[in-house]
């Protein structure tokens, strides 16, 4: 019995030395997310402009319906989205809209810290999206 | 050697450094229950592989004030169906025996004032432990009578475990010191400390190795910390006899908590560690050595699950007690044959 009491307290012991911490002090230092996590969107910029040829497929798929686009055509007949607009508070970050896009027009990046004070601010605009 | 300083050669000056003696120690023990907070969450916090406070000042170091803070500013609820005085009374029942219990532990040896000798002990009572073991009896009333005022069924279970607690290890924890006083022959914990002077090998946690665990373990079982924390135990009793209390009166109990790990740790380096007794001046030898108990009463909380309760009352009637009576006989026949 002795030798549990001894075995559970110098693991304890083990864990207050320096560098046996698993809890990250979070704002002052963050941990970097895997190449593969999806956090907010941003659509891949094309020389001038976006890639995206407004073919709907990403609102098609996207199960939460978050993702509105308005198609348009340029002075050359390009199709390209006069809008295009993700509510972030009714995204599920499925990144089934990265899978459908047939141009690579929309990827996911690492950035996480989506909180936000109000409503309006939780709906990335176009301009957002692209830098 | 000069005259001891009483009452009667210098009253004035009596009373100053009376009264002196008075506020040191309570501003020691009022800092060292803030701080003990706050080393505690720290040090439970790394043991769990977590950082504890960080947020508030350096290290969270000004955690301890933002959360006096809170606690004074928060509403003071008195439930309708409770009794109000009593429930008013309950914390400070709790908390004054566990302060006044320091002021008959010596922090220091003799000094000199104004050609008298002042003894760095707020007083030398002759019945030094007898005292100590009354006011730890007392001690429970606050938390039987928390838990019968507060009119809640939790509360009251937490007060009737507290009572049946503290009857079983007191027994066990005032029979541990018997051997110590047949050793030492004085109940004045002055006395004591004197009879443990001179060497390390004087002090008696080698004499009597026994009686000092017995002492440790009953005492974290009086004070009802874990792992005997079965009066507040929140798996089951959601807060025990605080459940009902809030704002102040609630840090009163939490002090109080704290203010009893700081006597035990004190009275444990009394009566076994030789008190005052080290290679610095007497104040910060028994800081350290209380400040040591106190890590390792930390450490166990960090390690060891809560006892069940038949478990708690086995240990106390059929383990501890019999240990505490077998020290005693052992003791006895050292004392009287060799």
């Amino acid at each position: 019995m002795i030798k549990e009491f001894i075995q559970g307290l110098s693991i304890t012991a083990k864990h207050l030395l320096p560098g046996h911490s698993t809890t990250v002090d979070y704002p002052k230092q963050k941990l970097e997310p895997s190449e593969r996590f999806r956090g907010l969107h941003r659509l891949v910029p094309d020389h001038d402009r976006e890639k995206c040829v407004a073919c709907y497929l990403c609102t098609t798929v996207c199960p939460a319906k978050c993702i509105t686009v308005e198609a348009g055509e340029d002075a050359n007949g390009k199709k390209y989205p006069t809008v295009y607009q993700i509510d972030m508070l009714r995204c599920i970050f499925c990144g089934y809209c990265v899978e459908a896009c047939p141009v690579e027009a929309i990827e996911m990046t690492g950035e996480y810290e989506l909180a936000n004070y109000n409503r309006e601010d939780f709906c990335f605009t176009k301009e957002r999206l692209l830098k | 050697m000069p005259e001891m300083l009483s009452l009667s050669n210098d009253p004035i000056l009596f009373i100053s450094v009376m009264v002196a003696k008075i506020l040191a120690v309570f501003i020691v023990v009022i800092l060292i229950v803030a701080y003990a907070t706050y080393a505690e969450r720290k040090i439970i916090g790394r043991m769990q592989t977590r950082l504890g406070p960080t947020m508030t000042g350096p290290y969270g170091l000004l955690q301890p004030i933002a959360d006096g803070l809170k606690l004074f500013f928060k509403e003071d609820i008195v439930p309708a169906q409770s009794s109000k005085l009593a429930f008013v009374l309950a914390p400070m029942m709790i908390l004054v025996p566990a302060f006044i219990t320091v002021a008959v532990i010596p922090f220091g040896g003799d000094i000199v004032i104004g050609g008298f000798t002042v003894p760095l002990q707020i007083t030398d009572l002759n019945v030094g432990i007898l005292y100590v073991v009354a006011m730890a009896g007392l001690g429970v009333y606050g938390i039987v009578l928390a838990g019968w005022a507060s009119n809640n069924k939790y509360s009251l279970l937490g007060g009737v475990r507290s009572a049946a607690q503290m009857i079983s290890y007191e027994l066990a924890a005032g029979l541990s010191i018997i051997a110590i006083f047949m050793l030492s022959e004085t109940l004045s914990l002055r006395g004591i400390v004197e009879a443990q002077s001179g060497s390390v090998l004087n002090w008696y946690v080698f004499s009597q190795p026994l009686a000092f665990c017995l002492f440790v373990i009953t005492s974290l079982a009086e004070i009802n910390r874990t792992p005997f924390d079965l009066p507040e135990a929140e798996t089951e009793l959601v807060s025990g006899f605080c459940t009902e209390y809030s704002s102040m009166k609630y840090a009163l109990f939490f002090m109080a908590e704290y203010a009893n790990m700081i006597v035990v740790s004190a009275l444990t380096a009394t009566l076994f560690l030789g008190g005052t007794a080290g290679p610095f001046a007497g104040p910060i030898n028994i800081l350290l050595k209380v400040f040591a108990f106190m890590f390792v009463f930390i450490w166990i909380r960090a390690t060891f699950p809560r006892v069940r309760y038949d478990q708690l009352m086995f240990m106390g009637w059929k383990v501890f007690l019999p240990l505490a009576l077998l020290n005693i006989v052992i003791t006895g026949a050292v004392v009287v044959f060799l």
